[in-house]
């Protein structure tokens, strides 16, 4: 019935000029304020970004200096270390903080190494995704008719592949497996999720007046497209990538359970899940501090996501 | 749903009983807050309605127009909103202080409220029998093969031609003209004593326009309803109203019979959006322009909210708030109605 | 493509002569613009058109403004955007100093859009959100550097905010921070920019509160007169397309029904629906509205896809008759007034033009 949030666009269309006096006299100097810097003021004050950032933050710190966070190889096992080395809680930061494995090898040591694995092939797999899914979703939007129809078919093909099932194949068809293989295997089937919310958003922007008022004045396709149409209908993108990484994280993790990602001798989370499992009940250390690592990895960036979502669309909270 | 004693959840029966205004409004301040402060968009607003009777608010963006009308039906959206003070009085009841399911009763069926997006007001896969038929079904129990017979007579009542063929159409095969006939048919499925009705016609063409218009003053006067209407047009407010509240920055400014408000207004303002418009019969040089921009309600002037944009404005004027006064003949004889919030309104209706 | 270049020449050089006052700078010759309806996603299939535009006529002068008014679905927004070159005409030509900018593309058509310019509706979205006013403005020098030197476009901007009434100060502020009528004037001063010969403009006010739809009208008016320019003014209300254009033309269904001087259309309109149109117009004046002809009328715009045969009018005309159905009125001085000297005697396609005054008190 009502649409009720006609009430907060009513509010905001009275507020929207902060102070903008027709006289050209004297007033206090109003800075400029862009939507990315407004999202940004947002952002700051959110909690949840703050705590999120913060984590993802760390991660990042861990993933390129390891060395700084522990003494210990995560590889060199000393079999007289074998599990029972019970966690030693209090000693944070030192080896044997968090227990041993069952090659003796450092709990700890393995999950700071671990980091680089997982946040690497987020990263990786989410910026190569986000660049063909953007280029694909832009072509097919603004261009629309048979590229638009050419590229959406292929879009729904591989969007029809369940992502996991996809991915082992793909690997399965790999020797050797290296982060770089599975890289390849999420990214293969990831851009699809990009390519369709790109697609929405070009269609959305590119009937927008602003793009009109370009062209009229006799603008170029290509600055159209990158001055015009990028910047606007990015921010779907931004929120989407960024759930996203959470989630390759997750199945990279969920590959190397299975086996079918990364393996021993390289240092993962996923792996140390894989092996911990058999030892749960001797040993459950073993499994759960990568377990804990991962989902807090996963959730820090979906709450960014979803912190980054709130500050660019406000109405939509 | 079982049949609802009607008599026992109306709070005031329709006739007797109360005797004052059948809606007035007291004192009402409504305020959002905001990322940027507090916005206040109504700043103490005294207004009522008679049965039979039309007022127009008139109002530019951010006069407080549609949100005053919003906290009558009771749907701000709070928070942001908020009512710090002011009573809205419904046959005399304070509608603030009533629970929501005391509210929720009188809502629909007591008042109604016409938007003016037809279309994003009805619901796009239910048939539009269906929806008006809804009414029925759940505020009076009526079983679905009455309903839509019910719906059919209220389509004739509206004037959609061919009613009975077009009772399970979707909104969207309607024009926009139809779309608004339909969702007055629909504010009127109960009879209500009140309809709001905010910008109803500004969606739709001129030639449209008048059609629903009049439609619209027909149904009220055969209902005998209150009607506040709620618009930025001068033109429209001409032909329907009785009386008419000029809002500006969440007051009213001025208050006056349609006839005398046109012919004198009493507020600078109202003089300066009647000396604004062009007109269609006489083919002036430039336009009178009100210098420049409507306020902005996080940083509501001091003193008269107009006074930056007011030709005549004097020092009283951006230190002294003008109280809504009455507004009398040279010789001290009355002007029933008229209502002025102006330091000079002497100057401005006689001078 | 040597050919093709010289070609471009050939053309920026007949662009760049002026045209002189009264003079028609853009001849419309029966234009149309059919939008195909299409079935199927890969292969589509037209099943038929929807006419939004369908043969449309007329001149524009040096100097004068030419407004067009017409209810929504006339088709009056996509002849803004066929003479803007915004959509490809389906057939007719736009003759602008004899070159068909319908045909253009490329450089030619780049040179073309110098002298025609357009200000868009809705201020609210006609400006990126995500460019400064400076950057939305300055824009148009980066696209046609040749009117500006680098050194000289901010400047140059912030002349332009100087001439449309805003501090030039506010030139690295971001729309959302100024309101409707300010973004208009930004708007109209990114049209400006190239020093254009005529603006095409699109419901200019129409978005714009009561009070400050006076500062834009008059602005423009100014402008005008300062950059000698000729503007096409598209928009429904009559009474501002009255106080701004010298000549008008109503549309109906994609086609006009009449086109005169102001006062002919005002004062003596031929054609019913210019007349219940014109008497439909609410009247900020309750003591004339009381006494005016009201013509109400029936039904609503059938759609343009499907218009009815003859006279588009005639289903919701009190005067038609089997002629109108058979026969399209062709837009003419008609017959009855052809050769006499009465304001009546102007283009209307009625088959039964007769004259009506609605405007006036009777």
């Amino acid at each position: 019935m009502p649409d009720v949030t006609k009430t907060a666009t009513a509010v905001e269309d009275a507020v929207a000029p902060p102070s903008a006096p027709e006289s050209k006299g004297s007033h206090k100097q109003e800075k400029a304020r862009s939507l990315w810097g407004d999202a940004w003021h947002d952002l700051r004050r959110n909690p949840y970004f703050i705590v999120s950032s913060a984590l993802i933050t760390l991660l990042l710190v861990i993933s390129a200096f390891p060395s700084l966070f522990t003494s210990a190889s995560p590889t060199m096992g000393d079999l007289s270390n074998h599990f029972l080395g019970k966690a030693e809680l209090s000693k944070i930061g030192s080896p044997e903080w968090l227990g041993y494995d069952q090659q003796g090898r450092s709990v700890y040591a393995r999950l700071i190494y671990g980091t680089r694995a997982s946040v690497m092939v987020g990263l990786c797999v989410t910026a190569i995704v986000a660049t063909v899914g953007s280029i694909m979703g832009m072509l097919a939007g603004y261009f629309g008719g048979v590229w638009d129809a050419i590229l959406s078919r292929i879009t729904d093909v591989f969007f029809g592949i369940p992502f996991l099932l996809g991915a082992m194949v793909v690997l399965q068809s790999f020797t050797e497996r290296t982060i770089w293989v599975v890289v390849f295997a999420l990214a293969f089937l990831g851009w699809t999720q990009i390519t369709r919310v790109m697609r929405g958003a070009v269609i959305t922007v590119k009937h927008a007046d602003y793009v009109h008022a370009a062209k009229a004045l006799g603008a170029g396709t290509v600055r159209i497209l990158f001055r015009h149409i990028l910047p606007n209908a990015m921010a779907p993108v931004i929120v989407v990538a960024t759930i996203a990484l959470g989630g390759y994280i997750s199945a990279e993790a969920t590959l190397s359970y299975l086996g079918l990602g990364l393996s021993a001798p390289t240092v993962s989370w996923g792996v140390d899940v894989s092996a911990g499992v058999a030892q749960i009940r001797v040993a459950p250390h073993v499994l759960l501090w990568p377990s804990i690592m991962l989902s807090l990895t996963v959730l820090a960036f979906i709450m960014l996501g979803e912190a980054v979502r709130n500050a660019l669309d406000p109405k939509l909270r | 749903m079982s049949t609802i004693n009607k008599n026992a959840t109306v709070p005031a029966p329709r006739e007797g009983g109360h005797t004052g205004p059948l809606l007035e409004v007291k004192d009402l301040h409504v305020e959002f807050h905001t990322r940027d402060g507090v916005a206040k968009a109504v700043n103490g607003v005294n207004y009522s309605v008679d049965a039979g009777e039309t007022l127009a608010v008139l109002g530019e963006s951010g006069s407080g127009k549609s949100v005053t009308a919003q906290a009558i039906m009771g749907i701000l959206d709070m928070p942001p909103g908020k009512i710090p003070q002011g009573e809205i009085l419904f046959r005399g009841e304070d509608m603030l202080k009533m629970s929501d399911e005391e509210r929720r009763k009188i809502r629909g069926r007591k008042i109604a409220m016409i938007f003016q997006d037809a279309l994003s007001s009805l619901n796009p896969v239910l048939s539009v029998g269906y929806q008006l038929g809804e009414m029925f079904r759940v505020h009076q129990g009526l079983s679905k093969k009455d309903a839509k017979t019910r719906a059919i007579e209220l389509m004739d009542k509206v004037k959609i031609p061919a009613a009975k063929a077009r009772v399970s159409d979707y909104p969207h095969q309607f024009s926009g003209g139809m779309r608004q006939r339909i969702m007055i048919a629909m504010a009127l499925a109960l009879e209500p004593e009140l309809i709001i009705a905010d910008e109803p016609t500004t969606a739709l063409d001129v030639t449209v326009q008048a059609q629903v218009m009049d439609l619209l003053a027909e149904l009220q006067r055969e209902y005998n309803m209150g009607l506040i209407l709620i618009t930025h047009d001068l033109g429209v407010v001409a032909d329907v109203a009785d009386k008419i509240a000029v809002m500006y920055a969440g007051r009213i400014v001025e208050q006056a019979p349609v006839h005398e408000l046109y012919a004198r207004p009493a507020h600078p303002y109202t003089r300066g959006l009647l000396d604004s418009i062009p007109r269609l019969d006489q083919k002036g040089q430039e336009l009178y322009a009100i210098k420049g921009l409507p306020p902005n309600l996080l940083k509501v002037p001091t003193g008269c909210a107009f006074n930056p944009r007011c030709p005549k404005a004097t020092d009283l004027c951006r230190t002294d708030i003008p109280a809504l006064v009455p507004v009398t003949e040279q010789d001290g004889s009355d002007l029933p109605g008229r209502k002025s919030a102006c330091h000079f309104w002497k100057e401005t209706i006689h001078g | 493509m040597a050919d093709l270049s010289t070609n471009d020449e050939a053309v920026a050089a007949a662009l760049d002569t002026p045209v002189r006052r009264g003079e028609p700078i853009l001849q419309v010759r029966n234009l149309k613009k059919h939008f195909p309806l299409t079935q199927g996603i890969l292969f589509k299939k037209q099943v038929g058109a929807v006419k939004a535009v369908d043969g449309v006529s007329f001149d524009l002068y040096q100097g004068e403004t030419l407004g067009i008014v017409g209810e929504s679905g006339c088709g009056k927004s996509t002849v803004a955007k066929l003479l803007m070159n915004l959509e490809r005409a389906t057939a007719g030509e736009v003759f602008y100093k004899g070159q068909d900018i319908t045909k253009l593309s490329g450089r030619a058509l780049k040179a073309v859009r110098r002298n025609i310019q357009m200000v868009f509706q809705d201020p609210y979205t006609s400006l990126n959100p995500r460019m400064t006013v400076g950057d939305i403005i300055g824009e148009t020098f980066d696209i046609h550097p040749e009117v500006a030197p680098k050194g000289e476009r901010r400047r140059k901007v912030q002349d332009l905010l100087d001439v449309v009434g805003l501090n030039p100060e506010y030139i690295n502020r971001y729309p959302h921070q100024f309101s409707g009528g300010q973004r208009q004037r930004i708007g109209i001063a990114r049209g400006l920019a190239l020093n254009p010969e005529i603006i095409i403009c699109d419901e200019p006010v129409s978005a714009l509160d009561v009070s400050v739809q006076a500062q834009v009208i008059n602005l423009m008016e100014k402008l005008q007169d300062e950059f000698n320019l000729s503007y096409v003014f598209i928009a429904h209300d009559l009474s501002i397309v009255r106080h701004i254009s010298d000549r008008v033309g109503v549309m109906y269904l994609g086609k006009l029904a009449e086109i005169g001087t102001d006062e002919e259309i005002y004062e003596h309109p031929t054609h019913p629906y210019t007349q219940a149109l014109l008497s439909a117009v609410p009247v900020p004046d309750p003591q004339a509205r009381a006494d005016r002809d009201r013509i109400i009328l029936t039904g609503d715009v059938p759609s343009p896809a499907n218009p009815p045969s003859g006279c588009r009018f005639r289903t919701r005309c009190w005067k038609a008759q089997d002629k109108c159905a058979t026969e399209q009125p062709v837009l003419a001085v008609p017959e009855r007034f052809r050769g006499q000297k009465t304001l009546a005697a102007h283009e209307s396609a009625c088959h039964f033009a007769e004259e009506r005054d609605v405007v006036h008190a009777g």
